[in-house]
Order: C-alpha cells, then sequence, then structure tokens
C-alpha cells in the first residue's frame, strides 16, 4: 500500500515540511499517508511500528513484520513453511501468478504460522498476509489455520490470529469455500479443550474469513479504523443502491455493534495479548 | 442430452423450481413451524421447524426462496438475514437436546448484502452456525435442492451427509460475480460456470458432497412427487446409516469429513 502511494507524490504539489531532496523521494526513502496525506520519513514510519506519527493512521504490515512485532525476538518457529498453493480448478495463469507473488513478497503462501513467544509466554500465532493473493483463503490457508489450532490443542497453548483478507479464494473454487467449514470446526474443537483463541482483526478483513476463525475467539481484538465485514462496500451500494454512512464497516463500527471486544493500537497489542494470556492460566 | 453447468445453473434458478417447503410439505407426515432467532427477528428467508418422518421426530430448517415476485420480496429471494441463521442455530440446538436429527433444504443466492445485515454481524452469524453445527450429537443432513451459493449456503449445510439434486448447483459465488472478479467481465458467466466446478458430479468427485438425487430431465418441478419420495428415501437411508454410530464417531466422522478437503 505504502509503496503504491510513493508513486502518485509529486514534489512540485505537495511540498513537505522537511527538506525532501528529489533523489531521496525516488530511492523511496519517503511515503505519503494515505490519510492525512503529510509526507513521512519511512524511518519514522518504521520506527512507530508502521501507524503514522501525525494522524495514527494503522499501515498495512507484512506477517514478517507483524511477527517481529509480536513474538519475543528469536522464538519463533514456523510450521508448515513450505506447503504447496494448490490448483484444484485448473484455472488459466493461478499458479503462475502465485509463482510471481513468490518472487515479489517472499513468503509462500496468504498465511504464516508458528509458535512463538510473547514476553516469554509461549502462544501458536497465524498471521495472515495481504500482499499475497489479497489475504485470501484457498486450501493453504484453510489448511495451515486448522493444523495451527490443532497445534494449539495438542500443546495446550493459547491461539493468537490475525487477519487480513479479502475472503475465501476464488481461484480454488468449492475448496476454498469448504476452508470455512473445516477452521470453524477446528476453532469448536479449540473450545472444547477450553483453550484461549484471540483474534485481530486488521485492515481490511472481509467475506470468506469474517464469516469463520475471524469473528470466533473468545476474545475479538481490532486495529483501530479496520474496514472490517462480510460482504464489501461496493455489493453492499449495488444491492441497496444508497451511499453508505460514514464509519461504516470500520472496527469503531463493529465494537459500537457489538463485534469486537476491543480496539487496541498497535504500539499496545503485544502487552495487550500478554497480559489476557496471562488472565487465562 | 447432457447438460452444461451453465444449463444446471438456469435450472437451478427457476421460478417453477420446488423451494424448501414443497418439498417439507410431501416429505413429513407434519410439520410445525418455528419462529424467531430470540434476538431481533424473525426472517422469512429461512423456515424451519419440527416435523415427523414415518413417525419418528425431525428438525427441518430449509432455505426459503418464493415463486412469485410478491413471494420473493417476502422470502428476499432467499438471502437470510443474520437472524435467519441465528434461527436456524436455535432450532439446532433445540434438535440437539431432544436427540432429533437435523434435516437442512439449501436454496439460496446467498446471504444478504444489505447494511443492516453487516450491522447485526453477518459473518459472525455465519461463522458460528458452521462452529456450531461441527458438534452437535445428531446427525445431520444437508440437501442442495437449487442454488447453493457461498457462506450463506454452508452456514447451513456442515453436516453428516450432503446431498444434491442432480440439476442443483453449490458454488463459492455465482458465475456472474467469479467471471466479473475474475475476468473483469460478468458476461463471461457462462464460461466460468464451466471452469468453476459447481455441478453435482463434479463435486462428488472432489469429495465435497456425499450423494446425488436424481431429477426427470426437464426439472423436479416436472415430477415433484417422485423426486421427494427420492429424497425421503435418503433421508431414510441416511439416518438408519447415522444411527448405528456413537455420538463420538458421529462427530470424529463429521470432523475429518471437512477436515480431509484441501
Ligand atoms: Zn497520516
Amino acid at each position: 500500500m505504502i509503496i503504491d502511494k510513493i508513486k502518485k507524490v509529486s514534489i512540485q504539489e505537495e511540498t513537505p515540511k522537511k527538506n525532501v531532496r528529489a533523489a531521496d523521494m525516488l530511492i523511496g526513502k519517503w511515503v505519503k499517508c494515505d490519510a492525512c496525506k503529510e509526507i513521512l520519513y519511512k524511518e519514522d514510519v518504521r520506527k512507530n511500528y508502521s501507524v503514522c506519527p501525525n494522524c495514527g493512521k494503522h499501515f498495512r504490515l507484512s506477517a514478517r513484520r507483524r511477527i517481529a512485532q509480536i513474538i519475543d525476538e528469536g522464538t519463533f518457529n514456523e510450521l508448515n513453511a513450505d506447503m504447496q498453493t494448490r490448483d484444484p480448478l485448473n484455472f488459466e495463469g493461478y499458479l503462475k501468478k502465485i509463482e510471481s507473488l513468490h518472487e515479489k513478497t517472499k513468503i509462500k503462501e496468504a498465511v504464516t504460522t508458528g509458535i512463538g513467544e510473547i514476553n516469554g509466554e509461549k502462544v501458536v500465532i497465524a498471521v495472515m498476509d495481504g500482499n499475497f493473493m489479497m489475504g485470501s483463503m484457498g486450501s493453504v490457508v484453510g489448511e495451515k489455520i486448522t493444523i495451527a489450532v490443532e497445534k494449539a490443542i495438542e500443546e495446550k497453548l493459547p491461539l493468537i490470529i490475525f487477519c487480513v483478507s479479502g475472503g475465501a479464494r476464488m481461484q480454488e473454487g468449492m475448496i476454498s469455500l469448504m476452508q470455512m467449514a473445516k477452521t470453524s470446526a477446528a476453532i469448536a474443537k479449540l473450545n472444547d479443550a477450553g483453550l484461549l483463541y484471540i483474534s485481530v482483526l486488521t485492515d481490511p478483513t472481509y467475506g470468506g474469513v469474517t464469516a469463520s476463525f475471524a469473528m470466533l475467539g473468545d476474545i475479538v481484538l481490532a486495529e483501530p479504523k479496520a474496514m472490517i465485514g462480510f460482504a464489501g462496500p461496493r455489493v453492499i451500494k449495488q444491492t441497496i443502491k444508497m451511499e453508505l454512512p460514514d464509519g461504516f464497516q470500520t472496527s469503531e463500527f463493529l465494537l459500537e455493534h457489538g463485534f469486537v471486544d476491543k480496539i487496541v493500537e498497535r504500539k499496545d497489542m503485544k502487552d495487550m495479548l500478554h497480559k489476557l494470556i496471562l488472565m487465562h492460566k | 442430452m447432457s447438460k452444461t453447468a451453465w444449463d444446471k445453473v438456469t435450472m437451478a434458478r427457476q421460478l417453477e423450481r420446488p423451494t424448501a417447503l414443497d418439498y417439507i410439505d410431501k416429505i413429513f407426515d407434519d410439520f410445525v413451524e418455528l419462529h424467531g432467532d430470540r434476538v431481533f427477528g424473525d426472517d422469512k428467508s429461512i423456515v424451519g421447524g419440527i416435523a415427523t418422518l414415518n413417525g419418528m421426530n425431525v428438525t427441518v430448517i430449509g432455505e426459503q426462496k418464493g415463486k412469485t415476485t410478491k413471494e420473493n420480496i417476502e422470502r428476499n429471494f432467499g438471502m437470510p438475514n443474520p437472524e435467519g441463521y441465528r434461527k436456524a442455530v436455535r432450532l439446532m440446538k433445540q434438535a440437539e437436546k431432544f436427540k432429533r436429527p437435523i434435516i437442512t433444504f439449501i436454496d439460496t443466492p446467498g446471504a444478504n448484502p444489505i447494511l443492516g445485515a453487516e450491522e447485526r454481524g453477518q459473518g459472525e452469524a455465519i461463522g458460528r452456525s458452521m462452529m456450531e453445527m461441527s458438534k452437535l450429537k445428531v446427525p445431520i443432513i444437508a440437501i442442495v435442492i437449487g442454488e447453493g451459493a457461498s457462506g450463506g449456503a454452508l452456514a447451513i449445510s456442515v453436516g453428516d451427509k450432503i446431498i444434491m439434486l442432480e440439476n442443483s448447483v453449490y458454488y463459492i459465488l455465482s458465475p456472474e460475480g467469479f467471471a466479473s472478479i475474475l475476468y473483469k467481465d460478468s458476461s463471461r458467466a457462462e464460461e466460468a460456470a464451466e471452469n468453476m466446478k459447481i455441478t453435482a458430479d463434479e463435486l462428488k468427485n472432489m469429495g465435497i458432497i456425499d450423494e446425488i438425487i436424481e431429477e426427470p430431465e426437464n426439472g423436479a418441478q416436472n415430477d415433484i412427487d417422485n423426486v421427494s419420495k427420492k429424497i425421503k428415501k435418503c433421508i431414510e437411508d441416511s439416518i438408519k446409516e447415522l444411527s448405528k454410530l456413537d455420538v463420538e464417531e458421529l462427530l470424529n466422522k463429521r470432523y475429518n469429513k471437512y477436515r480431509k478437503i484441501i
């Protein structure tokens, strides 16, 4: 996202407060916040948990950076890192696209799962990545989430899932849809085992992921101003033929309507997770 | 003549096609409809209640389309709101309490994509329904009778036996929607239908459904008595088979049924 925005920055039109050299813009040291339009020094943003220091906008995070923010350094052991994407519909161009995403994102699929520690507390964690097919859930995402849930049951550990997803992955057809049932059934087993599951909703979380494990946490947290829903705003607008109200489908909207327990800023997320884990020990 | 996937999409959506209530009327000796989710309201796009099948009590739930414009407006074209799914879960838990098998009829263009449905947690309602169904201690039989679209269909079809009528379809998203997203051209819906693997035969080969019920050449509406008889037989056989399992076996089998889909 941030990278997309920088292409649109024109130095003539937007004079930043700081003395931005054209060369710095070109080599990508600066970004423009898509919320407040402020030109920001990339390093400042990075140090601020990838949150705009000016307006508090939470930029989207890769799974790798999310894990670095949440899991204690050196404690993360990834599970099923090499699971291969399947192509049940033999959908034209699909595996090619996956291959190019492997190169671009350096990850194998839209979720990274593993075991790690949060301030010394061992957890199973699954972190989705919106850079990979919009975080959509096909067979690998469904399978890795399910294995993560089963791992939590086996090792009697709390489970944390960071959600970001456009929904079920169209290119895998009904196999993708069925992952909703599969992951929901796995969460039911976790509940029977009396284990804690915290779901964290981040921008954006939609469709088949919202309608399965994302909404089934014992505790559902959300980052500020994340977009969260089942149907996308465009579809809803087409259906009701009306403009949608401001703030529709934001974290704050879900909190107001009773579908989110708490909105937590990114800088506080690790400590909040830690506190909740301790409260369930 | 063998039909294309698109032919079946068209047949599955025909206004004359028998609906859940048509089958409920033909298959069960008695049916008492029960209403409401006890939270917000009663969603008419999902019907449910208690029925008897050869003297055995069962719980029946179905997504209900209309056959006329007026009926369809009343039934919201079979597109459930969260309260529909919550009513379904309430009735299913009631079935579990009284040890009644559950039979669901699937027929929906998808969950209702409106503002109010989002306010009332459409995603949560669908997710919770699937989660609850996965551990109900009674046999669950789901029958796709028309259009099984998206999470709106899956929400009440997590069960032990998934059955499809020959000319019904089951998909992640309508072929029109699929074509508009992946081909950027909704007029290529017919082509999408052929590629999406949405027919009963294809889904049986993929291990997603268990059985197929044959229909008359031009669709179930041409001999609803006969189709109902076949559905009834299929329900009876399934209940007989599933009743032999103890609860633990039943639940393990159900879990593994979905667990193995990759
Ligand atoms: Zn900003």
